[in-house]
């Protein structure tokens, strides 16, 4: 709260630089100002620019890094036998620390002094944050309000300013993807110093549970994901079955068949289905699909898991629907109407130019919009997490148990992370596997759209 | 005559197989209908679920309880001191009120079994009285006191209220109480405000979405405060001004594959670069917030794209020919004009971060919190984090609180979306 008064503050101020640079503009023209180079707003902006940009900048660094460094000197200023302690062990004594500077009581009087420094330290920071960023908003201001004159440049500056912030915001998409890459790769090298890499990609078996002290007995838990990838696939698989039909007889019916009122209202469930959130189709499979599914299983005499692959993989279809139904109206739509005039005219019938000529003029789109179906479906977390299971089984029945790539993602990082045990860097493994497959399928995906694309003009 | 057979005989496989073809053609048009319906089904199931489970959330069973705020139990020595009155022994109290209705000469058993049909929020009710007017005590007043999950359960008949039924969650006795009570019409469903004001509780009756709905605002908050700008901005750059180049495709590249990472994968970048580099809070709307706006950063400027797109290039030309520099065309004149198209991506970017669930897990924001956050830096839950953690709880009084906060979140989600419509109708414009 403190920090956004200062910012508050800080805006403040940079808003007075604009209207005195602006009112500097109109004085130095000496009230004629056509002979001022640029509109004397552009001379405010130049000021405010100069008062808020540099005083900013601190702010932002000092936001950034103020934890890290409050962090260090508490911890430096810790007795000798606490500071030998392991990272972990540290990190539970600074969040005590934390809590403790908040006003919690504590036992421990080493926490208590640490307490108070850290609200000393805190205290003393943040005076200086605003001593700093307030003395260079003026210092700033009073620097640009000096130099307006009739021939300053002020709009090229001002709008070399405001272009620079626009290429520095269309990079933020590859600093993303950089640090997704970054920090799975990072974390996945230290997870493959612990565990072989061959082993994980091959290996069969996967129980992560390691127990807590190195010197217990089976402290080396197994690390093969192919378990994992077979029971992402299997519930990809039975999700496409379920979609894919559905979501193309949906698409070609509301394309060629469909009276504009049934598209009116079709078109809009569809979306509504899309836009409902993942997590209630994660309930949906919990509370209904799944208990359906065991009841109906219990009927025919099969022997079905409470938390089968069938459920999750049919709920996951459900909600793949309108992806592939969408994808494949845009594609179908896409043919030109010339093709079907000329199988009418040679007396087929229109489900016969459908599936003879439509359907094969839209293949490379329709298989486009499949693929991102498949990538989208071995992404999904939800849905499983809450309706798959957590035995890693290798099998390809869909009434037993199986569990995913992202469900192990999420059970291994919930609750207590430890950054140094193979348990919790498996995690970044996965994700690493599960960008990478993804993304292939999406560059595959993209690839078949364009090279086996129609070109009709 | 034989050409006349033949013909005949031709005429007639035609007219078999026509038969045949319209017979697969209605059969396939059938299919199509099919499929929309079902789909539309799966719908109507889904949202009937949810309705049928969960608008009993919005109602809650209340005992009425005529209690004593007896000064030898509150206050012995009559100092009327704020320690000892909050100290007092309140569940006492509302114990006694009830045993004097119910079993006026009960054992320790039945009373226990008594103290079971009401919440512990009846004693913090008693207390709060107090606290703000001591001169109640020593009166006699008759308080609608919240009833605890299990009777709650049994009066609105989501568990058995047979004596003797498999599955009961009350006792013999406790459903004699139960039946007593509803003859003297002293117990009661009225709306339940605790649900829309409370934070997250592991008591069922006294759990509520509020700490959620605020968790979800500050991080949406965050998210729209990063997002929007840097979205516009780059949507801008690349539409307007970026040259046809290496850099340019990089970046359009990015944004597409963007678009198309599953969302668990930005929770790890969010683990490990802002709460493993950069120290934020962890299950902090914060860098929640952080997290979801790169999510949705993809929508973002892929809508505002678009809704630059479809400005038309006669408006650049007419205000460059009165002399603006680039940057005036698209501050003054493109920009006004691209923003409600804009404005619509971000809506419904928005919206799919509010639904978002899986990356919040992975920055921890699964933390059970029973306090309401105050600050976008306080831990807090979020709206669809707090269904996935009352989905998954064994509580089966839960099951509804998860379908009634469904309904809540739905209703956000549909807010969302009709505003973002009512934009695109109202402002929408053909060229």
């Amino acid at each position: 709260m403190q920090t956004v008064t200062l910012a508050a503050i800080l805006l403040l101020i940079s808003t007075l630089a604009f209207q005195l640079g602006r009112k500097r503009a109109f004085a130095v023209a000496s009230d004629h100002p056509g002979t001022l180079h640029s509109l004397p707003g552009y001379y405010g902006w130049w000021v405010a620019l100069w008062c808020g940009l540099p005083a900013f900048a601190i702010l932002a660094l000092w936001l950034v890094f103020e934890p890290s460094l409050i962090r260090a000197l508490v911890i430096a200023d810790l007795p000798e036998a606490l500071r030998a302690l392991p990272a972990e062990r540290i990190d539970v004594i600074i969040n005590e620390v934390r809590n403790a500077a908040l006003g919690h009581a504590t036992a421990n009087p080493d926490f208590a002094a640490a307490a108070e420094h850290y609200n000393r330290l805190q205290q003393t920071g943040f005076a200086s944050a605003v001593a700093v960023t307030v003395a260079l908003a003026l210092a700033g201001a009073t620097f640009a309000y000096r130099r307006v004159h009739a021939e300053l440049r002020a709009r090229p500056r001002v709008e070399r300013t405001i272009t620079v912030f626009l290429v520095a915001s269309s990079t933020v998409a590859i600093f993303t993807t950089v640090g997704i890459v970054l920090s799975l790769l990072f974390e996945a090298l230290r997870f493959f110093h612990m565990v072989d890499f061959v082993d994980f990609l091959f290996g069969l078996n996967w129980s992560p549970q390691m127990s807590t002290r190195s010197d217990q007995v089976g402290s080396s838990g197994a690390f093969g994901m192919v378990p994992l990838l077979t029971g992402t696939m299997l519930i990809s698989a039975i999700s496409m079955v379920v979609a894919l039909p559905l979501g193309l007889f949906s698409a070609i019916y509301m394309s060629e068949y469909a009276q504009p009122r049934v598209r009116a209202i079709a078109k809009p469930a569809l979306e509504i289905l899309a836009g409902i959130p993942t997590v209630v189709f994660g309930f949906f499979a919990v509370v209904t699909v799944a208990p359906a599914i065991r009841a109906v299983g219990g009927a025919l005499g099969l022997n079905v898991a409470a938390e089968s692959a069938l459920a999750a993989g049919f709920v996951m279809g459900i909600t793949l629907i309108p992806l592939i139904s969408s994808l494949s109206d845009d594609v179908i739509t896409a043919v030109p109407q010339s093709l079907r005039e000329g199988a009418f005219g040679l007396g087929a019938t229109r489900s016969e130019t459908i599936v003879q000529v439509v359907l094969p003029a839209a293949l490379p789109g329709i298989v486009g919009g499949v693929l991102l179906a498949v990538s989208r479906a071995i992404g999904e977390t939800m849905i499983v997490v809450m309706a798959a299971g957590l035995s890693a089984k290798l099998t390809a029945n869909p009434l037993e148990a199986v569990t995913t790539v992202t469900v192990q993602i999420v059970t291994l990082l919930v609750g207590d992370t430890e950054f140094d045990s193979p348990k919790t860097l498996a995690a970044f493994a996965l994700g690493l596997m599960l960008f990478g497959i993804t993304l292939g399928l999406n560059v595959i995906a993209l690839h078949i759209v364009q090279k086996y694309r129609e070109k009709y003009d | 005559m034989a050409e006349i057979t033949v013909a005949a005989r031709t005429a007639e496989t035609v007219a078999a197989r026509l038969g045949r073809r319209y017979a697969a053609e209605r059969r396939f048009r059938i299919l199509g209908l099919a499929s929309i319906l079902i789909s539309a089904g799966f719908l109507v199931l889904l949202l009937g679920t949810v309705v049928a489970k969960g608008w009993t959330g919005f109602l809650q069973t209340q005992i009425a309880v005529e209690v004593s705020f007896d000064a030898e139990v509150i206050d012995p020595d009559g100092t009327r001191a704020p320690d000892v009155l909050d100290a007092a022994d309140y569940p006492a109290l509302v114990r006694n009120g009830l045993a004097a209705r119910l079993v006026p000469d009960g054992d320790r058993s039945a009373r226990r079994d008594l103290s079971a049909l009401v919440s512990t929020m009846g004693a913090e009710q008693m207390r709060r009285m107090v606290a703000a007017d001591p001169k109640v005590i020593g009166t006699r007043t008759t308080l609608w006191l919240t009833a605890s999950d299990k009777l709650d359960m049994v009066y609105k008949g989501q568990a058995p209220r047979e004596v003797g039924a498999a599955g009961n969650v009350l006792n013999d006795r406790q459903l004699g109480w139960l039946a007593q009570l509803e003859q003297a019409g002293q117990i009661r469903k009225a709306f339940n405000l605790q649900f829309f004001t409370g934070g997250d509780s592991r008591a069922p009756e006294q759990a509520g979405i509020w700490g959620a709905v605020v968790g979800s605002f500050f991080s949406l908050a965050v998210t729209l405060l990063i997002s929007f700008p840097l979205g516009v901005a780059t949507a801008v750059y690349l539409e307007e001004f970026a040259a046809k180049n290496r850099w340019t495709d990089l970046i359009e590249v990015n944004i597409n594959n963007l678009a198309a990472v599953p969302s668990v994968v930005f929770g790890l970048l969010g683990l490990a670069v802002f709460l493993n580099v950069f120290h934020l809070p962890r299950s902090s709307p914060v860098a929640g917030g952080l997290v979801l706006a790169l999510i949705c950063l993809p929508t973002i400027i892929i809508a505002g794209r678009a809704a630059l797109k479809a400005v038309p290039p006669s408006i650049r030309q007419a205000a460059a020919g009165l002399g603006a520099s680039p940057l005036q065309i698209v501050a003054h004149h493109v920009l006004p004009l691209a923003m409600p198209g804009m404005l619509t991506g971000t809506i419904l970017g928005m919206a799919r971060a509010l639904g978002e669930t899986a990356p919040l897990l992975m920055i921890g924001m699964v933390a059970f919190i029973v306090d309401i956050p105050k600050s976008p830096l306080d831990p807090s839950a979020v709206l669809p984090v707090q269904i996935y953690l009352w989905a998954g709880s064994s509580e089966r009084a839960f099951v509804e609180k998860t379908s009634a906060a469904i309904m809540v979140l739905l209703l956000f989600l549909v807010a969302m979306n009709m505003a973002a419509i009512w934009l695109r109708n109202k402002f929408e414009r053909r060229w």
